[in-house]
């Protein structure tokens, strides 16, 4: 059963007279409980894919459509709420709320979906990174490791169906990365989650049952491993 | 639908964590609504006290006031007890140190006040006084002049009085009355042997009247009315002086919340300011929140919670100062105060201050705020660059429309009159947007003009003005309005002051010598060319009043409809009349032409001041009546005058030709010049002793009245514009240490770069000083255009720059900021680089 599915997806910027094709038609989709990668060189139009299929931008032409949900029919509101249902996301910069604690980010999303067990279950999730004598400190009194371990309890807070992580290791340096990759992928078994990375790191693609090349804003090849 | 709850739990949280900084966007509005509130309190405690006091406001239940002496009125064996007074502006001397001045002589018979007392000192001089004998109660500041003592006498017209008090308190009068015209009170039954009331003299005879308690004096007085009216008579209850007064009052009250409301506007723009940079500091979590999923409405209810949280601080913080403030207030007016004035605190007031602050502060931090709700979840991935325009969201222009109607609105409810509220909120669009023109440009000028070859601390100082957040224009509004505020003041004062102190130097009248009796002319004149001095000129007066207007008499105009009648107060006023075929200096012909008795026929053509005239309804060809001593005279019309009032000169605002009045009762004034002050107080003595009903004007005196009304008047105004400065400087520090983190984290890299603290240090106070400069030069460019406006066509006076001042002005605010700025710095440049890396800072 396919999750995300992307028809004829093109991004245009109008800079000042002149358009800029950042995607250029691009068709794939990916099935339920899939791990892929997308990589390319810089401004080859990975994170505005990666926008697109997360539903945080809409695409100028074809059909984007999110666990059943055709993303461009709904107003920015209406996706904010495909996203909190079935979206989760892991950031190369981590952005956490600064004024939050630690737990007070995880429990972000599961305030959204009004749990009532919403401290527990981050509090869990918080000892599954490790970090539950951290819960009650704020981002800068954390390390960037420890920032990313947050930021990836609060991605699978709301047991997301589809998980999208832009560079997660990029901040970081090898030892962490690798524990962060880990953590990642073992959390993502565990749940049954799809992931979608983006990746400058051909190390990290690897890891992945699929990896999509893109350059120029068009898919050059999609390899199934 | 918003999950509210969990939105205030959000806003909780962030709050906690931006207590500090939050506080700082308020404490712009905290002495905004202090003045506010403080104003309002007072206002409302004044009107009771007013209330309260009438009675001791009038002195009596009933007032009579004419210019002729008041016969029987028939209302005196009504009365429980009457009492009269014959009051008039005279020379005075104190024979010990033979020094005279101009004072208001008021002669009493009977016991008023009835309700209040004059306050004396010694207490037992009012008991005194009314025991009869040649006794005299005068007024404490013309006591501190002449430095005159009890048991002292003081020489009134022909006679001498025994002082026996220094007045210190009269009901109903304030201190600045007593500044204008102090009094002497003397025994009504001396008043004849003065010699003083003669023809021409401005004489006012009061009659005092107290009736039994519970009489209705409105109903009482109703059958006489029409007959005083006839014979001009004025009358007075306690409830129209209550009315009067309250009106006054409640003006001043008013026109001061409106400068308090000033204070409040710059406050509002800092809040605006500063919730612009707390907004963009927050793009970042709300783009997060964004992503995790959080509705935009949820997002943009989150922050304008902590803003309402702080408002409502804000709102309490300035409510609870303004009610202690208010305790000073007293002090500060007193000299302009008729009641005692108590204090207390008014829930009214405080409401209102919590409902403004709350409401203001609310509407400019929407302004920013709104911003929120264009943020892209993208913004995640990719930092957005691109601002939401205001020209683009409607909301924001809704906000704006939001604040002009809500400028207008309050403007409204304080001045109660559309038009006036048209241009007070016109008034603040056009200072604030002279502001922001004047900081703009010179910012620009700066940047264009400076050269680039300047050393490198001054070059990064003055870019620093130009950092992304840096609210220069912003501190250059606030800071500015409160300059120009206090400039324009010192400014006009100055002018005023100048001008009067210029007359002396130049070859001006400054001396004025009036109430000449016809007999008298030709003695005073020799007097004065015996000490060689110029008489500049010689006018003769003649009083008249006004019988009919195109033939309609006093009672057709008053049958007339309101927008097609003369004012009632033209048929009563007495007319100051002279006569002469020419213009004199402080005179041009504005519209017809002096046209001389005879040219035209046996018409006599008067000419009326242009701004009483046109002012009044009258047109060139009008035909008016005037009664001149029982004998009607018809003129016409024949020409319109601008006259400058403002020189020391006779001017009139009716002017007959030659050939009508010379037969007419007459007195004279005459104009010299005196050439030291010497001369003038020996002039001023002889004439006092050998015609004391004459009263003489002099420049000195003149100038010295104008100084303490000013300095009085100034007081009060300087105390208002003290909100603005406290406004103005508030938002400086907040602005200063809202942008702490930024100039940390450039201060470390300077460092880190190589620069010493030194440099650094230097680089930040360079910053202060262009930032205290631009806002001040702003202000001081302002006030002087307003200055020049004011005196141009307000005063009519030469304008003249004041750059002496205009400099000290720019020095103390520059310094100021250079200051503040140092003290916020101190704790930048000793902050450790690992802190800002790690972003603690």
């Amino acid at each position: 059963m396919s999750i995300l599915d992307l028809q004829n997806v093109s991004k245009t910027y109008q800079s000042g007279s002149r358009k800029l094709t950042v995607l250029d038609q691009v068709t794939f989709s990916i099935q339920a409980g899939e791990t892929i990668a997308i990589v390319g060189p810089s401004g080859s139009g990975k994170t505005t894919l990666l926008g697109l299929c997360a539903g945080l931008d809409s695409s100028s032409t074809g059909s984007v459509v999110l666990n059943g949900e055709s993303l461009e029919k709904l107003n920015e509101d209406q996706r904010a709420a495909v996203r909190s249902r079935d979206v989760g996301f892991i950031f190369q910069n981590f952005q956490l709320l600064p004024t939050l604690t630690a737990l007070e980010n995880v429990m972000v999303p599961l305030e959204l979906k009004k749990r009532k067990d919403a401290k527990e279950k981050a509090m869990e999730l918080l000892d599954k990174v490790g970090l539950k004598d951290r819960a009650t400190h704020y981002p800068t009194q954390l390390s960037g490791g420890e920032q990313q371990r947050v930021s990836i309890a609060r991605a699978f807070a709301n047991a997301p169906k589809i998980l999208f992580a832009d560079e997660p290791t990029g901040n970081l340096d090898t030892e962490t990365g690798t524990m962060i990759e880990n953590l990642i992928f073992d959390l993502n078994k565990e749940q049954g989650t799809t992931l979608v990375l983006v990746t400058h790191d051909l190390e990290l693609a690897a890891k992945t049952r699929r990896i999509v090349h893109i350059k120029g804003g068009k898919i050059q090849e999609d390899i199934h491993a | 639908m918003p999950d509210f709850a969990w939105i205030l739990k959000m806003a909780l949280r962030d709050f906690r964590k931006n207590l500090s900084r939050l506080l700082l966007f308020v404490s712009s509005i905290v002495v905004g609504i202090a003045a506010l509130v403080a104003i309002s309190s007072f206002g409302e405690n004044l009107v009771k006290d007013i209330d309260n006091q009438a009675k001791e406001l009038l002195g009596a239940d009933l007032v009579l006031e004419n210019s002729k002496p008041l016969g029987d009125i028939g209302l005196d064996s009504l009365a429980v007890e009457t009492a009269s007074e014959v009051n008039f502006a005279s020379m005075v001397a104190f024979p010990k140190s033979d020094a005279s001045r101009l004072t208001q002589v008021r002669a009493l018979e009977g016991n008023f006040p009835f309700y209040g007392k004059f306050e004396t000192i010694p207490a037992a001089g009012e008991k005194s006084f009314r025991s009869g004998g040649q006794k005299a109660l005068v007024e404490k500041a013309l006591m501190a002049q002449f430095d005159a003592r009890i048991g002292d006498s003081i020489k009134v017209g022909n006679l001498n009085f025994e002082i026996v008090g220094e007045l210190q308190k009269v009901p109903g009068q304030t201190g600045i009355t007593a500044s204008v015209a102090p009094a002497v009170y003397i025994p009504l039954a001396y008043l004849e042997a003065t010699g003083l009331v003669q023809y021409g003299s401005r004489v006012e005879y009061n009659r005092y009247l107290q009736f039994a308690a519970g009489v209705d004096v409105a109903k009482l007085i109703k059958p006489y009315e029409a007959q005083w009216e006839l014979e001009r008579i004025d009358a007075d209850t306690v409830e129209d002086r209550k009315q009067s007064t309250g009106r006054s009052f409640g003006n001043l009250s008013n026109f001061l919340s409106l400068v308090a409301f000033i204070a409040l506007l710059l406050g509002c723009v800092g809040v605006a300011s500063a919730v612009n940079v707390f907004v963009k500091e927050k793009l970042a979590s709300v783009a997060v929140l964004r992503c995790l999923g959080v509705a935009s409405l949820d997002v943009l209810l989150i922050y304008l919670l902590e803003i309402v949280g702080m408002g409502f601080i804000g709102a309490a913080i300035g409510s609870i100062l303004g009610t202690l403030l208010q305790f000073a207030l007293p002090v500060v007016f007193a000299d302009f105060l008729p009641v005692e004035v108590t204090v207390g605190i008014s829930w009214k007031s405080v409401g209102f201050g919590m409902v403004t602050g709350l409401f203001v502060s609310i509407l400019f931090a929407l302004l920013p705020l709104l911003k929120v709700r264009k943020v892209s979840p993208m913004a995640t991935l990719r930092p957005e660059t691109a601002d939401s325009t205001l020209l683009k969201d409607p909301a924001r222009w809704a906000v704006l429309a939001g604040i002009l109607l809500f400028i207008f609105g309050f403007s409204f409810y304080l001045l109660g009159k559309v038009t006036w509220a048209l241009g007070f909120t016109a008034f603040v669009l056009v200072a604030f947007g002279m502001l922001w023109g004047v900081g703009t440009g010179l910012m620009w000028a700066v940047r264009k003009f400076l050269p680039l070859s300047l050393s490198y601390p001054w070059r990064q100082a003055l870019s620093n003005l130009y950092r992304p957040n840096n609210q220069t224009i912003s501190l250059i509004a606030t800071i500015g309005l409160g300059t120009a505020m206090i400039s324009t003041l010192f400014f006009l004062q100055n002018q005023l002051l100048q001008e009067a102190k210029f007359a002396d130097k130049k070859d001006q009248p400054n001396m004025l010598m009036f109430d000449i009796q016809t007999p008298q002319l030709e003695k005073v004149k020799a007097q004065v060319l015996e000490r060689k001095m110029p008489i500049l000129q010689e006018v003769p007066i003649v009083t008249m009043q006004l019988n009919t207007i195109n033939g309609i008499t006093k009672k057709e105009n008053e049958e007339l409809p309101e927008e097609k009648n003369y004012s009632r107060w033209l048929y009563n006023r007495e007319f100051r009349v002279t006569y002469r075929d020419t213009l004199i200096a402080s005179e041009s012909l504005a519209t017809g032409a002096l046209i001389p008795k005879g040219s035209r026929g046996d018409s006599i053509f008067v000419s009326f001041e242009k701004g009483f005239g046109e002012g009044n309804g009258f047109k060139i060809g009008d035909e008016v009546e005037f009664n001149v001593q029982g004998r009607p005279i018809k003129t016409y019309i024949g020409s319109f005058r601008e006259v400058k009032f403002n020189q020391v000169s006779t001017n009139f605002v009716v002017l007959f030709p030659n050939g009508v009045l010379e037969e007419a009762p007459k007195f004279h004034v005459i104009i010299t010049k005196t050439s030291t002050d010497k001369q003038a107080a020996e002039m001023q003595a002889t004439m006092v002793r050998e015609f004391p009903n004459i009263s003489i004007i002099n420049l000195g005196t003149i100038v010295e009245t104008l100084e303490e009304i000013l300095g009085k008047i100034s007081f009060v105004i300087q105390f208002m514009a003290f909100f603005s400065i406290a406004t103005g400087i508030l938002v400086l520090i907040s602005s200063l240490i809202i942008s702490k983190y930024q100039r940390m984290r450039e201060s470390i890299l300077l460092r880190t770069l190589g620069a010493s603290s030194a440099l650094v240090r230097q680089i930040n106070t360079l910053e202060y000083f262009f930032l205290g400069s631009l806002a001040s030069l702003s202000g001081i460019l302002l006030s002087f255009l307003a200055t020049f406006l004011l005196c141009k066509f307000v005063f009519q006076l030469n304008f003249s720059l004041a750059w002496k001042e205009g400099l000290v002005i720019y020095l103390v605010i520059t310094l100021l900021t250079i200051v503040l700025g140092w003290l916020n710095g101190r704790k930048i440049i000793n902050q450790p680089p690992m802190e800002i890396l790690r972003g603690n800072g």
